[in-house]
């Protein structure tokens, strides 16, 4: 394995069977998620990628599979490189496994992506929500979920508006 | 609602040890309105006598929904939002936005714009450092450093205040280039301010570095090893506590910081100190980037001229057409980006904090994420804290410098 980014890119894409594609001169890699354990170890320990910059999460809404893209970005201090890494999850029933045991600070970026998108991640130590209150409905930044206001729900009529949420029911998993 | 005290504790659990479920340590609520948590940050300690057995930081109090709402703006009017994030580092925010938009368009910046960024953000950086020194020396007790920083600080904000008419959300650095030339008496004012800036750094330093009673408190406590501080996805002065050398603006260098002469400050001890010390020198290297950014800095146009993305000047739009149109269609339905999505990181005075920007052809931002460095460097607070006593928890936050706006977006 030379040292250019290039050439590792073309080894993980290989290892991996992933695609590659560039944009603003910038590669990313296309992988299929159940695979991203495993990379996760590959580059961490094989590779040296010490660092997992970014972790976050994009709707492809009314698209269902993959309705996600998890964007996933690892950098390697010693070596000067980074590394995009998109994983696409399907809409129903999304779950992925977490790669906590390897990138610590995972563990809240998949908090975030699951609180705010509801996919799920298999092996996260502590899968709660983190920004939005425990107790909330639906998922904030899905497609589908409305920007606009909420309609103060009143001891008088917390039923009545509570029919009309419809992000409340559209949760998949249940 | 009533049964929120019921849910939160269940749902806990697995988090602290079985002692706490039967009774044999304590768990202590402190915050959200602590005043040493440097914002509303919330954490539940268990405690073993005063030592801390473990330490569960629960966070989304100031969560009002940034990223959700760019997506229904323009590019160019999502960046106001930017400000309201990391509120010690507005200029940092909408750097890092600017640049993700750049690169997104494929847009080039004039020189002379480069280095007014340059400049700012610097400047922003010193402020912030001063907010952080004091705060984080107001906790452990040290009460005048807090006045003295404050004092310096203002001068830094009225200075933003002269270029952009904002003292905290300037929104001075736009797509393309800065909102406009800096004034006149602007070179003046900086350079009056990096004249006293060194001694009252000093000043700063007689009063913490060699006190026996700071050192008692800071040395030793909150270590980190070099491994674990990258695995934890720390970044900044906190990371380079640790000695590890990643410095965005080194590591892929921007908006022209490879044409100034800077050192990135190092310690090795990992411990609260350490990142007092890699903070305090790193205000020394901030005075010599603005230096050389002042002495160097070129002539010509501030923002770039490609009208389908930046607004002609509004004295152009009187006289020509085309400006008109330009000035018409930007503001009214925006500019249109290719489809993909870019990363970008800077270097922000907290660690790297990096814009996620993904369109899908249309005016408005489709995603927005922003990478935050609190985000990552409060994470690790439960490490830290593990097995140091309560007082030490302040100290720890502090001298991971986290700000809240900048966590929950």
């Amino acid at each position: 394995m030379s040292d250019s980014l290039d050439s590792v890119i073309a080894h993980i894409a290989e290892k991996f069977s992933a695609t590659i594609s560039e944009f603003a001169g910038e590669k990313t890699l296309l992988i299929a998620p159940e695979k991203v354990l495993d990379l996760a170890k590959y580059l961490k320990t094989a590779i040296g990628f010490e660092f997992l910059s970014a972790l976050t999460a994009v709707d492809y809404w009314p698209a269902e599979s993959p309705r996600f893209h998890l964007f996933y970005r690892f950098t390697s201090i010693s070596r000067q490189f980074t590394l995009n890494v998109r994983i696409p999850i399907s809409g129903i029933k999304p779950v992925v496994s977490s790669i906590e045991p390897f990138y610590y600070n995972a563990g809240w970026h998949e908090r975030e992506v699951f609180d705010m998108f509801g996919i799920k991640f298999d092996g996260n130590k502590d899968l709660r929500r983190i920004l939005m209150p425990h107790d909330w409905e639906g998922y904030p930044l899905r497609k589908d979920y409305p920007l606009g206001y909420e309609e103060p729900q009143f001891t008088f009529n917390y039923d009545e508006i509570a029919v009309r949420k419809p992000f409340a029911k559209s949760r998949p998993e249940e | 609602m009533s049964q929120i005290e019921n849910v939160s504790l269940d749902e806990i659990k697995h988090l602290v040890s079985n002692r706490a479920i039967e009774g044999e340590t304590m768990l202590l609520n402190m915050g959200p309105q602590h005043p040493s948590t440097h914002g509303v940050l919330r954490l539940l300690l268990e405690l073993d006598g005063e030592t801390i057995v473990n330490a569960i930081p629960d966070i989304g109090f100031l969560h009002t929904g940034i990223e959700k709402n760019m997506e229904a703006k323009t590019f160019q009017k999502a960046e106001v939002m930017t400000d309201r994030m990391d509120y010690l580092n507005t200029v940092g925010n909408n750097f890092s936005y600017c640049l993700a938009v750049e690169k997104l368009v494929g847009l080039d910046v004039p020189e002379r714009a480069q280095y007014l960024r340059v400049i700012l953000a610097e400047l922003q950086r010193l402020a912030s450092h001063m907010v952080w020194l004091g705060t984080s020396a107001l906790d452990l007790a040290a009460m005048s450093n807090y006045m003295y920083t404050f004092r310096e600080r203002e001068i830094i904000l009225g200075i933003l205040e002269m270029v952009s008419g904002q003292r905290m959300m300037t929104t001075y650095i736009r797509p393309g280039g800065v909102w406009r030339d800096v004034p006149a008496e602007f070179e003046g004012a900086v350079r009056d301010l990096l004249k006293i800036l060194p001694k009252r750094i000093d000043e700063y330093e007689t009063l913490l570095t060699k006190n026996p009673l700071f050192i008692d408190r800071t040395a030793g406590i909150g270590k980190v090893s070099p491994e674990d501080a990258m695995s934890w996805g720390l970044s900044g002065a906190s990371l380079r506590g640790s000695g590890v050398n990643y410095d965005l603006r080194k590591f892929a260098p921007y908006s022209s910081y490879d044409h100034f002469e800077f050192d990135v400050p190092l310690q090795t001890d990992g411990d609260v100190r350490a990142r007092y010390l890699v903070r305090m020198a790193e205000m020394r290297q901030s005075i010599r980037i603005i230096y050389q950014a002042l002495d160097k800095l070129p002539s010509g146009p501030i923002r770039s001229n490609n009208h389908k993305f930046v607004p002609p000047l509004r004295s152009e739009i009187g006289t020509s057409m085309e400006a008109l149109i330009h000035h018409f269609k930007l503001w009214t339905e925006g500019f249109t980006a290719p489809k993909g999505s870019v990363y970008v990181g800077v270097e922000s005075p907290r660690g790297e904090l990096g814009c996620f920007l993904e369109s899908d052809g249309g005016t408005k931002p489709y995603r927005v994420h922003f990478r935050t460095p609190s985000f990552d460097n409060l994470q690790v607070l439960p490490v830290l804290a593990k097995g140091s006593l309560v007082a030490d928890v302040v100290a720890i936050i502090g001298s991971v410098d986290i700000v809240l706006g900048d966590i929950d977006r």
